[in-house]
């Protein structure tokens, strides 16, 4: 169930980001599983109420893989699935980072570094009020640079926001290189760890592993939930994993047919 | 004033259960009435101003009013993209406090002096800046902004300030406050902020024989240009007084708001200068 969500997001992003010339598909194609994953079966979440109080609360921290999270909330139901054609039009509303007036959007992201005091703040006003709601907030490795990131880690343990749980889609390239070449992130787990998050590391494309780890957080019940999710940049697209150029580079229509016919359904699935 | 904010931000509280504290590890000695009586609506979040304001915002989502308390420029400038994309883009409850506007903190040096502060915050388009002059202005700042939950900048002197007005008055954005009225006047000094005391002085002072109206103007912002053409009509010449420096001052954003309805009226601004603030004289 989720495979084919994952598979539909890859399409529908390869699709969006080919049309509109943009940028920013191996960011989307390697978080894939991971937001199939929420959206098909962690998020308390109903399309036809996004504004449903009680729903669980995700942030996307990374915006630029916004493509990745418009897809999943067409694909749920959240807006028409036709609105993905017009992803790059100047009267758009799915701007290339994602935005808060997409319906099933909580917060517009770009610049690195927010998303996590701002969920952080919502877990902190959820647990405040009792409710029982989780946040969830995805982050990439490079993002991880920024200190605000490092703010945000500190006050949640200390307030032992066991409702909030992030994720970071570590693919180990950033910008222009690898994370390795550029601020070395491990050993990233035990940072996490020495902040005092419950942490688990798992294959960030298996989605039996991001199922049970998911599913179980809060994992100890006291402190907010850190998974490390190793994961591939440009996954399930041969020549696009591992490469830093797509970054940057959107398909061209040959590239893009290639892509689309490694997802196993064509464009038309 | 600063007594006065806490005073007023603990009543509203006690009726407003949506109403949080957070603060950048400062207010000693001013916070701890509403730290006491609303413990669980009090944060601290550490000398981590990003983070702050981010999880101001995020509360702020969540339908809470959140206050922000820092000094000087660490909660605006320190975090300018957090308010800038999380607070004011959302359209976010957040009130940004920042003790020690101008020179307030004159002795502790540059880092604490907020002279550029009105520069940052009327750049934001949904933002409304609260500079009051005294602690009843403050008050009433303070309820509008309740009444009226918006991104907002509340801009406090240190402490101290005694009340001018006889009691807590009517304030809207944009509005002229009278605090002096003269017969026949063709002239007004208009301040911000605690520079009320200031022309207060001076007009109590001054050689010059000619009527002169005294205003105070303590909510002002971007968002409020449009309603300063009909308040400068009333007179020849308008003075602004400020302890901002004059670049992205309080003086020009009135001179901002009368070039763009073409007033003539003259406007004369007094302003601090960076060689007031940087120590040194050129």
């Amino acid at each position: 169930m989720t495979q084919d969500l994952a598979r539909r997001i890859r399409i529908n992003a390869l699709s969006m980001v080919a049309r509109a010339r943009a940028s920013h598909i191996g960011s989307a194609l390697s978080i894939a599983d991971i937001v199939a994953v929420l959206y098909g079966d962690i998020l308390r979440v109903d399309p036809r109420r996004p504004d449903w109080a009680e729903r669980d609360r995700f942030i996307l921290s990374k915006g630029h893989a916004c493509v990745a999270v418009y897809a999943a909330l067409a694909e749920q139901g959240f807006f028409p699935t036709e609105w993905l054609d017009t992803y790059g039009a100047v009267d758009s509303p799915l701007l290339n980072h994602v935005s808060h007036t997409v319906p099933g959007v909580e917060f517009s992201t770009g610049s690195l570094g927010h998303g996590l005091p701002f969920a952080a703040g919502k877990a902190l006003a959820l647990w405040t009020r009792g409710q029982t709601s989780r946040v969830f907030a995805l982050l990439s490795d490079g993002e991880l640079d920024e200190g605000s990131n490092w703010e945000a880690l500190l006050f949640a343990a200390h307030h032992g926001l066991s409702n909030l749980t992030a994720i970071i889609d570590f693919n180990n390239l950033q910008s222009l290189d690898t994370v390795d070449n550029t601020l070395r992130l491990a050993p990233l787990a035990d940072k996490f760890a020495a902040f005092g998050w419950a942490v688990r590391e798992i294959d960030g494309h298996s989605h039996d592993a991001l199922r049970e780890a998911l599913s179980a957080v809060p994992w100890d019940g006291k402190r907010p939930c850190m998974l490390v999710a190793h994961t591939v940049k440009g996954k399930g697209v041969s020549f696009m994993e591992n490469k830093v150029e797509w970054h940057y580079r959107a398909p061209d229509a040959a590239q893009l047919e290639q892509a689309l016919a490694e997802q196993g359904g064509g464009a038309d699935a | 004033m600063r007594d006065a904010f806490i005073d007023e931000l603990c009543r509203q509280a006690e009726q407003r259960s949506n109403v949080i504290l957070i603060v950048g590890d400062l207010g000693y000695s001013v916070v701890e009435p509403f730290a006491a009586r609303f413990p669980d609506r009090f944060f601290n979040a550490g000398v981590a101003e990003q983070n702050m304001l981010g999880l101001a915002a995020g509360m702020a989502s969540e339908g809470c009013h959140v206050f922000a308390y820092s000094i000087a420029n660490f909660p605006t400038f320190r975090c300018a993209e957090q308010f800038r994309n999380d607070v004011d883009y959302h359209q976010l409850a957040v009130t940004v406090v920042a003790v020690g506007g101008g020179l307030a903190y004159g002795n502790l040096g540059y880092s604490h002096h907020a002279v550029q502060d009105f520069g940052l915050m009327r750049l934001f388009p949904q933002t409304l800046i609260a500079a009051p002059g005294d602690p009843l202005e403050a008050r009433a700042c303070l309820r509008y902004l309740l009444d009226h939950p918006q991104p907002s900048y509340f801009r406090l002197g240190k402490a101290g300030e005694v009340a001018v007005h006889p009691e807590v008055p009517s304030v809207a954005p944009g509005q002229w406050l009278q605090v002096v009225a003269e017969r026949g006047a063709a002239s007004a000094r208009l301040s911000t902020g605690t520079m009320l005391h200031r022309t207060l002085a001076s007009h109590r002072e001054r050689d010059t024989p000619l009527p002169e109206d005294l205003f105070t103007m303590p909510l002002w912002g971007a968002g409020c240009k449009d309603s300063q053409a009909a308040q400068l009509a009333r007179y020849g010449c308008v003075e602004t007084w400020e302890d901002h420096y004059l670049d992205g001052g309080f003086g020009s954003w009135l001179r901002e708001a009368a070039a763009l309805s073409g007033s003539p009226t003259r406007i004369r601004s007094r302003f601090l200068r960076p060689d007031q603030t940087l120590g040194h004289t050129a």
